[in-house]
């Protein structure tokens, strides 16, 4: 594990490097994407330009749904994004390169690439967060601290291993990676806004099945002191963690079986 | 025209290649549908009317801008600015056929295709959950002039963005700025209707409009009689705007193209 943590800094760190040789490039791009990020918040502005409260919630409450979840979404698109990148490999049949080395395939996809201009997202996630915390009030205290500190990387695990799972399809597929779109872009959007105003069916299929409602929604109505309208267990409001590990576990096991059935394509 | 006609075969032939893109693409616009249905009525919880769309009119633009978000190529075009990038644009610039009558053709061959496959099974899907609105046979034409302009505009633009390659080294970061743009002022994250006035005011003033929202309001019957002619008028001038700008840009960078051979 730690031996892993070492090897995939360091093969980040030469991508890094690489990505910092043109600065002003890297720059423009980073800013190009942290301004262009602000167009889809403009969207939650506008939409409550319209009404005062969205289900119950004002637009502060949803912009802390909307900043948690987009901080979760731009580490998760940073550290595993690329793996769009495997239905190439597939198709090449440059994946059996990944097999013969002395690491796991998807340890070195990951470790293959990481995009520093995706935290332009980031960036603006916490800009979007400072504007949440002005107009919400919340009762801090080391419970409320401690989930703010849990639900980022708790999200951020469930993203990814949503995002993991899906391009799992490509081994069956090649293609696909679309098919994957509507579990993490569909996920993200869906976890912008308060989980009540979905259809009873959809809030099953990609709110508890597809655990996104333990993203934002459930630690946010702990956090803001709200209650639930759906009067589910308060029990649910804690167990982001739990999930985001069984959902690791899960995209862990779909990964493994799909490379199990990899045939190459003879690169 | 002849010619035309059989570019246009390639550009349904290409995309007819791939059914099982099309169907991951038809699922995804189906959830993203619902998702952005059920977010919008929500404000209908509060109020009856917002810029004059009840709840009807505001799930029937969500099902049909998801309907067309492939048909107008929305999310980002940039086969063109690849091949000024790696210089096949020299092959294509000694072809007897002018670039962009060549994407034009094309586009208007593919256009068909995504209607048909990506627009028709989601906006299916939507009609059995939600009450759309459907409109009179007069209206259905005039939607389908509507959107072959739209087709048009929307590679008017998308021929521009793609044109400053020429002068770009790295030509994504245009790429990604102009689909952003066109993504929000075309009214595709939201109906123009919910945008508070000024902003509603800028986004009929750009061209990005006639890529979805004119269209939408064609087929919602909020413009008839004379307002009808006006809308499909200055959809036709945008894209003969943008086809003319296209054309100047083009002539412009053949000029400063220098291919180092290959």
């Amino acid at each position: 594990m730690v031996d892993g943590l070492r090897v995939y800094g360091r093969l980040i760190a030469a991508q890094v490097r690489s990505q910092l040789q043109y600065r002003a490039s890297f720059a423009l791009d980073a800013a190009g994407t942290f301004l262009i990020s602000f167009l889809d918040f403009l969207a939650v502005l506008v939409l409550f330009h319209n009404v005062p409260r969205l289900a119950g919630w004002s637009v502060h409450e949803v912009a802390f749904l909307y900043a948690t979840s987009s901080v979760a979404f731009a580490l998760a698109d940073l550290i595993v994004g690329h793996l769009e990148s495997l239905s190439q490999r597939l198709r090449t049949g440059t994946f059996d390169i990944l097999l013969v080395r002395p690491r796991g395939t998807l340890f070195q996809m990951i470790a293959s690439e990481l995009a520093l201009r995706r935290l332009g997202r980031f960036a603006q996630g916490c800009v979007v967060f400072g504007y949440a915390l002005t107009g919400t009030h919340i009762d801090w205290d080391v419970g409320r601290a401690l989930m703010l500190v849990v639900m980022v990387p708790a999200g951020f695990v469930i993203f990814a291993s949503v995002w993991v799972a899906g391009m799992c399809v490509m081994f069956w597929t090649t293609e696909g990676g679309e098919f994957t779109n509507a579990f993490t872009y569909g996920g993200q959007f869906l976890t912008q806004y308060p989980i009540d105003v979905y259809s009873a069916w959809l809030r099953r299929f990609l709110a508890y099945l597809v655990p996104m409602a333990f993203v934002s929604y459930f630690p946010a109505l702990y956090i803001l002191g709200k209650d639930d309208p759906l009067g589910l267990p308060r029990l649910l409001q804690f167990s982001s963690p739990l999930v985001a590990v069984a959902a690791a576990c899960a995209a862990g096991l779909v990964w493994r079986a799909a490379v199990r059935r990899y045939r190459s394509a003879g690169g | 025209m002849r010619l035309d006609w059989e570019i246009a075969k390639r550009g349904w032939r290409r995309y007819a290649a791939y059914p099982a893109a099309t169907w991951a693409g038809v699922f995804t616009n189906t959830v993203f549908g619902f998702v952005q249905a059920y977010i919008l009525l929500a404000v209908y919880r509060h109020r009856t009317d917002v810029g004059g769309y009840d709840a009807g009119d505001t799930v029937t633009y969500v099902w049909l801008a998801q309907a067309l978000i492939m048909t107008v190529y929305i999310f980002g075009w940039e086969e063109l600015a690849l091949r000024i990038r790696d210089g096949s644009i020299a092959t294509d610039l000694s072809r007897p056929v002018n670039p962009q009558r060549y994407w034009l053709a094309f586009d208007l061959g593919r256009a068909p295709y995504h209607f048909v496959f990506r627009g028709i099974p989601p906006f299916v899907v939507g009609a059995f959950v939600f009450d759309l609105h459907y409109p009179s046979p007069g209206l259905a034409v005039a939607f389908a002039v509507s959107v072959g302009l739209a087709v048009v505009v929307s590679l008017g633009f998308r021929f521009l963005y793609n044109v400053a390659a020429f002068w770009l080294i790295d030509h994504r970061g245009v790429l990604r700025l102009s689909v952003t743009v066109s993504l929000f002022f075309s009214g595709m994250i939201l109906p123009i209707a919910f945008f508070p006035g000024w902003l509603a005011a800028v986004a009929h003033a750009l061209p990005f409009a006639s890529i979805l929202q004119v269209p939408v309001d064609i087929y919602l019957g909020k413009h008839t009689g004379a307002d009808l002619a006006g809308a499909l008028a200055v959809q036709a001038g945008w894209a003969l705007t943008l086809l003319a700008l296209g054309q100047l840009a083009l002539a412009r960078g053949t000029r400063k193209v220098v291919i180092q051979g290959g």
